[in-house]
């Protein structure tokens, strides 16, 4: 797949044709074979004749990815773009300039220009990966989408993985080899490193040590045997600061050796959190869990229950049916509570763990659900939680014979299962003893994440040669001496493992835009034999693994599946060395405890710069571009807080200011940071964002500990959230926005969803055929019992429709463009409120308010009921989004489509429109998957009119909970009829007799009859 | 003698023009303020300040042409802002105007003779401010002409359901009517100070605007047909402008907009604004035109009046708003009116009322009714007043409609504030340039209220 | 005293009708200037870097469409044909013809050929070829004789009316499939009738409204709608 190839139809995405620097992207990438390196952007521009290339010239960063946390710079630019563009929306609307067309000069045979081809590979964070098909038109990768053949994805995605395309094109990424602050050149490396490695050779390479993060890549592992073996001497370590220790040193407690924990959500009808955010990306096995999870929601099928235990409110909390909000600290008592209480074969423990008589109540009923629900429980521990209480699971899980059916055991999916922070430990104790000559650093940023306490980089300064080989430029970048740009996931060859063990083979979707290195290169040319390619390395690794005449044929389907065939890990038996652990005194309930977490953005900082995940919504408050201290309102009302103040929380000697952020639901006297914010080096989009909290996380106590203070400072803080108000009340009343019932009432009386309007409420007789073609009728349905609020939906949707980022500011000023959203809202009690999650989309109406008051006809009802919205026809009067009671319509205030950065330019979907400034935009339905699979269908004359098999809009097709449903209402066995039909189906706001398209599925709860008495 | 301009309260009412004139006087007076009077420090002082102002709105347009609306207040859920809450204001405001030329004419209401050609003139200025905004609140105003039915290369129509397009033709007709009203009006005028003006280009310029008018016979008895047939053209329009701009909120499904009864409280309170307007004028030009003579305390009382009477046609369409509200029984509905007493903007809201219904009650009394001063503070109250009640519609409705999660606030930036005081400027330096270069009353329709003419259509 | 000569009376009525002229005729000019091939391109030949000819090796030599435009049945876009597509026979032909110089160099260098595009729609409309030549519309029904054009240009004007009035009323242009790539077809006529599955038409209309019904084309309504080419 080489650059040279990227030609075919020139799709320049614009509203109004004829923007004064057209940059015409075939032209250009012709010119790309020939430039490589930092430079090719540059000849991008200069290809295109683009006038402002001679300013460019001039500018560290192509202007465009502007500033979005600095509005002055944002603003110049936008000034500057907002010229242009009137200019041309004066001109060029009616005569378009003269377009280039370039192609091949040889084409190769499995390329249809106009065609997209999908490649499989995988995405991997700490170690665990994420399998994956890629969307690519002509060798650019476009968007990412689930491996719906790979067991560990089903289709699925996380944020991550789906962000992950962006990170790719980011412009900000490191795209040269820095040496001393000046650019180089990867000869140049190879040369200079000879040197060092020979003065290692007499001492067998002990002055060397590597630090790398968590990876489980079965080539890398077997590559850097290889390399210990060429010196001996050497130590490789690991660290990320967000990594599993506790889940390993759990299972060591448990069964002496480092097992890997996999569930098997779909065949529990009780399943226990203890403080374990496992419906969330980041949690090994995510995507998987949470469709199974979803599956077993459903109340018509045997339902299961689900108790939440947790430290801080969680997406997992939200769908809890019971949740129980206690200090980290507590948990371990819960746990062995709970431990007790399903040992005894009746009756409950009395031993005093100072739970108080709502806990105690809480735990006598869930051990009695346990105890009922043997072999088909699980017990969930958090990997933040401390190894005893991971023990503790096990042991549970172990009693209720729930291992083999709930709970599997396998082998550790990552490639050395060792002890992160000790490992981090002993490489900063050799630093400091002087024992290291030679550091590399891949994939790290220590200086930025390393526990404070190390004093990591006073050690670091002594090291007398680093060399940093990483995506970015970071902190850590700047003070080693060598810098090595590393080539994205989608740029290079590797294999890595998914929770459960499958090999996925990654592949390259793209040339490395700016000649980065994998690891695999660099460890290569360690060990003295640089001309060896990843591509070779990977394959030559699997040729060893699968000797034999029909390797090419394995390999190929390896490729194609995006999976090695049988390489899941089997069941291991392993037998618990004892139940009985030392238990550690619950702490001080007085003193202020404060959690640690990863941020559900960025998070542990890795991600700052890709702007599609800085302007996520975090799932429960809905603050983007920003981290903040979470703090539960009794507490909020003691400090005399409100949202938005400063406070300083102190720990030790360390202190940190941040904006306080109310969280219905946390537990009181505990205070919530998220890690990853505050980067110095991240790039336009993270620089700046938000607060560094690593200074308060010591190696002693990386995820909780007690003895923080909290005080409140002057001063407040915009923390820009995009959901106005987080309660279905309003006034006095409370509005039916989330509908809800207990099992026992939707068995009771099914029709405890209110009363819908009549199907045919209209002065218009004939009214129906106006807008049904008798072959297609589009039709939505959101699951409100599945969504599991991970924010899936909107990213894939913002990768799939080229939505603009706007910026923090611009956040705040409302006018963040995501189409899809999940509001969250609280009902009840603040300290322990019931939530919701309600994923909202276009409801593409069939009596559309928006269409009848557009004075243009820019949005217009399509004959299979989609509610077209016509971007170059559109004139701005924004009566659409006034009119709209759903306030699903986005509008461009100012240009914030990114038509400059030739990055960006290959990133976006050819099939879709960018929208230029003053034209309103909303979901399609992607109306650009409809058309081509209508026009396929109808070319190949099938009569199947039921679309459910080929044809998912971006959303649905990245949903890891299958909460969307979308297909054709015209055909009766179609999946959205059959849901349309389910007694929980009911309209948003139906009673305005819009007759939504896009409806909702009640959300059922499953209360325990004991707790709920 | 006694000025007979000034009425003691519990005297008969005012005469329309003060005794003592005849047809020479009359022309002189007037004439002389565009003819012979130098032109004093007073009005280049004013008119340099309203020209600053004015250049604030220039300033705001660049940017919001430069940058998009952005640059505004708007957002989502409230995508209309000051644009229109200005538009609605203004074409209000231009109501008076129409109203005073054309109904009262029809109504043979001859006090309306004197205030008459300013009232029409205010009407032109305000709705050329009125019919900026809905072109720069478009998000690409350069395609403001798709609004137009034409025949396009796109082969497709504007969309004629949509009320934004009813105003399109609302306004344009109305602004059109206006002007051709206004300079019919000015014809014979034209002639006169063609007569009268001594330097040859003058004469030249207003010979050239008086059409070549010749004061023959002829001349009046087409000139009384075509004017009374214009006044017949403009008096639906006074109700069907506003009545279509209401239309604009009427038929949006937002609560707090859709309402029935929007039009006749729209037009009610676009009188209400016009005659404050009025008077906001007239009170200041007559003092320092020393017009007293020809606007007498007549015509200021009967203004009060009629802002009295259409100040509670307003107050009737709160209180009914407010009844449907709570009788509609509905919960979003129900919600406008708790958001609009405890909501953020209750404060405003309560102004409004203040403004609108509390202040302008003293007008019962004839005493302020006769009290320039006093009546001046009014009216200009009851602008302010008026404009908050298009706030109150236009952004609070929308800040709170149907799902709490795009509950959103609107706070207005400082290009919102240039360009709305900026169109004070450029209104008042019309008004300023009025005054100065052409006949701010109608000369020859004061002639017919003199005894003379009344002799003459006696014979 | 007298300012005005006696003429200007009819000077002052006259100007009155003048302007309504005027006005109108400037409204005209705009309407017509927007269709003008000045902005349209229509019948303009673009300059190109080799002066292929389309006459040439469509007309005379009678090479079919889709040796070159490949993709134009199974995509949305039609397709340019790479360098090697010329070389096929000019590495046979035409080995010393200076006009060829750039093909000859592409071929060599590797660097494509950078062709001015002809048929250029605006990037807000998206067009597919492919479905068009599924329901038997001509390729010379949108690009003209092409057959006859020594060097290429654009048939229509490439307006959104222009598409229209065959999405209003496709029947009147469509024709049998096997007929789609055929440069010289003619619709029937009482002069030329058609013979088509047994069948002899004499005029398009009946001719088309038939293939309406065997082609499935979707009603008006539906390929009128606004998704149908923008999205």
């Amino acid at each position: 797949m080489k650059m040279e190839e990227q030609n075919g139809k020139p799709h320049q995405e614009e509203v109004c044709p004829g923007k004064k620097d057209k940059l015409n992207l075939e032209s250009a990438n012709a010119l790309i074979a020939e430039t490589k390196g930092p430079e090719f952007w540059r000849s991008l521009e200069e290809l295109a004749g683009s006038g402002e290339f001679q300013e460019m010239m001039h500018r560290e960063f192509p202007k465009g990815a502007s500033e979005w946390l600095d509005s002055v710079s944002r603003r110049g630019f936008m000034k500057l773009m907002g010229a242009s563009l009137a200019m041309a929306g004066m001109t060029a609307c009616t005569k378009q300039p003269m377009e280039a067309i370039v192609p091949y000069v040889k084409q190769p045979e499995d390329v249809i220009p106009g065609k997209p081809l999908f490649y499989a590979t995988a995405f991997t964070l700490g170690g665990y990966a994420a399998p994956l098909l890629v969307e690519s038109h002509l060798f650019r990768p476009t968007k990412i989408e689930g491996n719906d053949k790979h067991p560990a994805s089903l289709g699925g995605t996380d944020v991550y993985s789906q962000a992950s395309v962006l990170g790719m094109y980011d412009p900000d990424r490191s795209q040269n080899v820095i040496h001393a602050g000046d650019v180089s050149s990867w000869g140049e490396f190879q040369n200079f490193i000879r040197g060092p490695l020979k003065g290692q050779e007499a001492s067998q390479g002990a002055g060397i040590r590597i630090l790398s993060g968590a990876f489980s890549s079965p080539a890398l592992a077997d590559q850097v045997q290889a390399f210990l073996k060429l010196y001996p001497g050497a130590k490789w370590h690991t660290y990320e600061p967000v990594n599993r220790d506790n889940a390993l040193e759990g299972a060591k407690l448990a069964f002496g050796q480092p097992v890997e924990t996999q569930y098997h959500l779909e065949n529990a009808d009780v399943v226990v959190s203890l403080d374990a955010d496992f419906l969330y990306a980041g949690f090994p096995g995510f995507t998987k869990y949470a469709r199974d999870f979803a599956a077993r929601r459903n109340p018509d099928s045997g339902m299961s229950r689900f108790y939440a235990i947790e430290s801080a409110p969680t997406s997992s909390g939200v769908k809890a049916d019971h949740r129980l909000p206690v200090r980290a600290s507590h948990v371990g008592a819960i746990a062995a509570t709970i431990k007790d209480g399903t040992f005894l074969v009746k009756g409950f423990p009395q031993i005093d763990r100072g739970l108080t008589e709502e806990e105690t109540r809480f735990m006598r009923a869930v051990s009695r659900d346990l105890r009922a629900h043997s072999g088909s429980s699980v017990v969930i521990p958090g990997e933040h939680q401390p190894p005893i209480v991971h023990a503790l699971a096990h042991a549970i899980n172990a009693q209720l014979g729930n291992v083999g059916k709930t709970v599997v055991y396998t082998d550790p999916v990552i490639a050395n299962p060792v002890n992160q922070l000790e490992s981090f430990k002993d490489l900063v104790a050799d630093m400091n003893a002087g024992k290291v000559q030679l550091l590399i650093l891949s994939g790290v940023n220590p200086l930025f994440d390393a526990p404070v306490d190390l004093n990591f980089a006073k050690a670091f300064e002594g090291v007398p040669l680093r060399i940093h080989h990483g995506l970015y430029q970071d902190e850590t970048a700047e003070h080693c001496h060598w810098h090595i740009n590393q080539a994205d996931y989608l740029e290079a060859w590797g294999d890595t493992r998914a929770f459960d063990g499958t090999v996925s083979l990654v592949q390259p979707l793209i040339a490395p835009l700016y000649d980065g290195k994998s690891l695999h290169d660099l460890l290569a040319v360690l060990s003295g034999e640089p001309q060896a390619s990843g591509h070779e390395i990977v394959q030559a690794y699997w040729q060893k693994q699968h000797s034999g005449a029909d390797f090419d044929m394995f390999w190929r389907r390896s490729l194609h599946d995006g999976f090695v065939a049988d390489t899941a890990y089997s069941p291991k038996q392993v037998a618990a060395k004892s139940a009985n652990f030392a238990q550690s005194a619950s702490p001080d309930a007085k003193a202020i405890e404060i959690n640690f977490r990863p941020d559900p953005s960025v998070y542990d900082g890795r991600f700052s710069n890709n702007a599609w995940l800085q302007e996520l919504p975090k799932p429960m408050s809905k603050i983007t571009w920003d981290n903040c201290v979470w703090i539960g309102p009794a507490m909020a009302e003691r400090l005399g807080v409100q949202k938005r103040d400063m406070v300083r929380v102190a720990l030790g000697d360390a202190k940190v200011d941040l904006p306080v952020w109310i969280q219905a639901g946390h537990p009181d006297n505990s205070v919530t940071v998220f890690l990853g914010y505050g980067r110095k080096r991240a790039g336009r989009a993270g620089t700046g964002a938000g607060f560094d909290v690593y200074p308060l996380r010591t190696s002693a106590t990386p995820w909780f500990t007690t003895g923080a203070q909290v005080s409140k400072i002057s001063g407040t803080y915009i923390l820009a959230s995009t959901q106005g108000y987080q309660t279905m009340d309003a006034g006095d009343v409370t509005r039916p926005i989330v509908r809800t019932a207990t099992l026992d009432e939707y068995r009771k009386h099914a029709d405890f969803n209110e009363e819908k309007p009549p199907a045919e409420l209209t002065l218009y007789p004939g009214y129906e055929a106006q807008y049904r073609s008798e072959n297609y009728a589009w039709g939505m349905t959101i699951d409100l019992n599945s969504c599991v609020g991970c924010n899936n939906c909107i990213v894939a949707c913002q990768s799939e429709n080229n939505i603009a980022v706007v910026g923090k500011e611009q956040v705040n000023h409302g006018r963040h463009m995501h189409w899809i959203r999940v509001d969250a809202y609280y009902q009840g009690d603040r300290n322990d409120p019931k939530a919701y999650f309600q994923p909202v989309p276009c409801m593409q109406c069939e009596n559309a308010p928006c269409e009848l008051v557009c004075p243009v006809g820019a949005t217009t009802h399509s004959t299979e009921g989609l509610n077209d919205m016509v971007y170059n026809r559109c004139v701005g009067t924004r009566y659409c989004s006034n009119n709209c009671p759903y306030k699903v319509r986005r509008f461009n205030f100012f240009l914030f489509s990114d038509w400059d950065t030739p990055q960006y330019k290959m990133m976006r979907n050819p099939d879709v429109t960018v929208r230029s400034r003053g034209v309103m935009e909303k979901c399609t339905y992607c109306v650009q998957r409809i058309t081509e699979y209508r026009i396929k269908s109808e070319e190949s004359g099938t009569k199947d009119y039921n679309t459910d098999a080929d044809l998912k809009t971006a959303c649905q097709q990245s949903c890891p909970a299958n909460a969307i449903t979308f297909g054709n209402i015209n055909v009766a066995d179609s999946q959205v009829s059959k849901l349309k039909k389910n007694q929980r189906n009911y309209g948003l706001l139906d009673d305005l007799n819009t007759r939504p398209r896009t409806t909702y599925l009640a959300e059922i709860r499953n209360p325990n009859p004991e707790l709920e008495a | 003698m006694k000025d007979l301009t000034q009425v003691e309260p519990g005297e008969q009412k005012a005469p329309v023009m003060a005794p003592g004139h005849n047809y020479g006087t009359i022309t002189d007076k007037i004439s002389s303020i565009v003819l012979k009077k130098p032109v004093s420090k007073g009005w280049i002082l004013g008119f340099l300040v309203c020209f600053v102002i004015l250049q604030w709105m220039l300033y705001g347009i660049t940017l919001l042409f430069f940058k998009g609306v952005g640059v505004w207040g708007v957002n989502i859920p409230i995508g209309w802002g000051f644009a229109i809450v200005n538009f609605v204001w203004w074409i209000g405001i231009g109501h008076a105007g129409t109203l005073i030329s054309a109904i009262l004419l029809l109504l043979r209401q001859s006090w309306r003779n004197s205030i008459n050609r300013f009232a029409e003139a205010m009407t032109l200025f305000a709705v050329a401010c009125a019919g900026m905004f809905p072109i720069f609140h478009l998000g690409r105003p350069w395609v403001f002409y798709w609004l137009f039915p034409y025949p396009n290369t796109m082969g497709y129509w504007p969309n004629f359901r949509s009320p934004l397009v009813w105003d399109v033709f609302a306004v344009s007709t109305y602004g059109t009517i206006s002007l051709v009203f206004w300079y019919v009006g000015m014809i014979p005028d034209f002639a006169t100070l063609r007569e009268i003006a001594d330097k040859k280009w003058i004469k030249y310029v207003y010979g050239m605007l008086a059409l070549g008018w010749r004061n023959s016979a002829r001349h009046w008895s087409r000139y009384e047909t075509a004017y009374l047939l214009l006044a017949g053209l403009a008096t639906p329009l006074v109700l069907s402008v506003h009545t279509v701009v209401s239309f604009d909120f009427a038929i949006g499904i937002v609560p707090g907009w859709h309402t029935t009864i929007f039009p006749p409280y729209f037009v009610a309170g676009a009188i209400y604004s016009g005659f404050a307007m009025v008077l906001v004028l007239a009170i200041p030009i007559r003092k320092f035109y020393h017009l007293e003579d020809f606007i007498t305390a007549r015509h200021i009382e009967n203004s009060a009046m009629v802002m009295l009477a259409t100040g509670w046609i307003v107050a009737y369409g709160y209180a009914f708003e407010a009844f449907m509200n709570w009788y509609g029984g509905d919960v979003y509905e129900g919600f406008v009116r708790f958001n609009r007493l405890h909501g953020p903007y209750a404060f405003w809201y309560f102004a409004l009322l203040t403004c609108n219904l509390l202040i302008p009650q003293v007008l019962w009394f004839r005493r302020v009714r006769l009290n320039n001063f006093v009546l001046f503070l009014i009216s200009m109250d009851i602008l302010i007043g008026m404009w908050l009640e298009r706030f109150i519609i236009v952004v609070v409705s929308l800040h709170r409609d149907f799902l709490n999660s795009s509950f959103g606030m609107y706070y207005p930036t400082q290009i919102d504030w240039a360009i709305f005081i900026g169109t004070l400027g450029f209104f008042t330096a019309c008004m300023f340039l009025f005054m100065r270069l052409l006949p701010s009353i109608s000369i020859f329709e004061l002639r017919t209220l003199l005894p003379e003419a009344e002799a003459v259509k006696h014979e | 005293m007298q300012i005005f000569h006696r003429a200007t009376n009819t000077i002052a009525k006259a100007s009155i009708y003048g302007a309504l002229l005027l006005v109108g005729f400037i409204l005209w000019a705009c309407i017509q200037f927007q269709r003008s091939p000045y902005v349209t391109y229509a019948h303009v030949a673009r300059p190109q870097p080799v002066p292929f000819s389309h006459e040439h090796h469509v007309g005379a030599i009678g090479i079919d469409c889709r040796y070159c435009h490949t993709s134009v049945e199974n995509s949305n876009f039609a397709g340019i044909p790479p360098t090697k597509t010329c070389m096929n026979c000019h590495s046979q032909i035409w080995l010393g013809a200076g006009m060829l110089q750039p093909v000859r160099d592409s071929y060599a260098t590797g660097k494509s050929l950078v062709w001015n595009r002809v048929d250029d729609l605006p990037d807000f409309v998206y067009f597919d070829h492919s479905i068009h030549i599924n329901k038997g519309v001509g390729c010379n029904t949108c690009h003209g004789p092409v057959d006859r054009m020594p060097l290429m240009y654009n048939e229509g004007s490439l307006q959104m009316e222009w598409c229209l009035d065959c999405h209003r009323s496709p029947a009147k242009n469509l024709r049998p499939r096997d007929q789609v790539f055929n440069m010289r077809y003619e619709q029937p006529s009482t002069q030329k009738p058609l013979l088509y599955e047994g069948k002899i038409y004499t005029d398009q209309m009946a001719l088309g409204s038939d293939l309406v019904k065997q082609y499935h084309l979707r009603t008006v309504a539906d390929i009128t709608s606004c998704s149908t080419c923008h999205r």
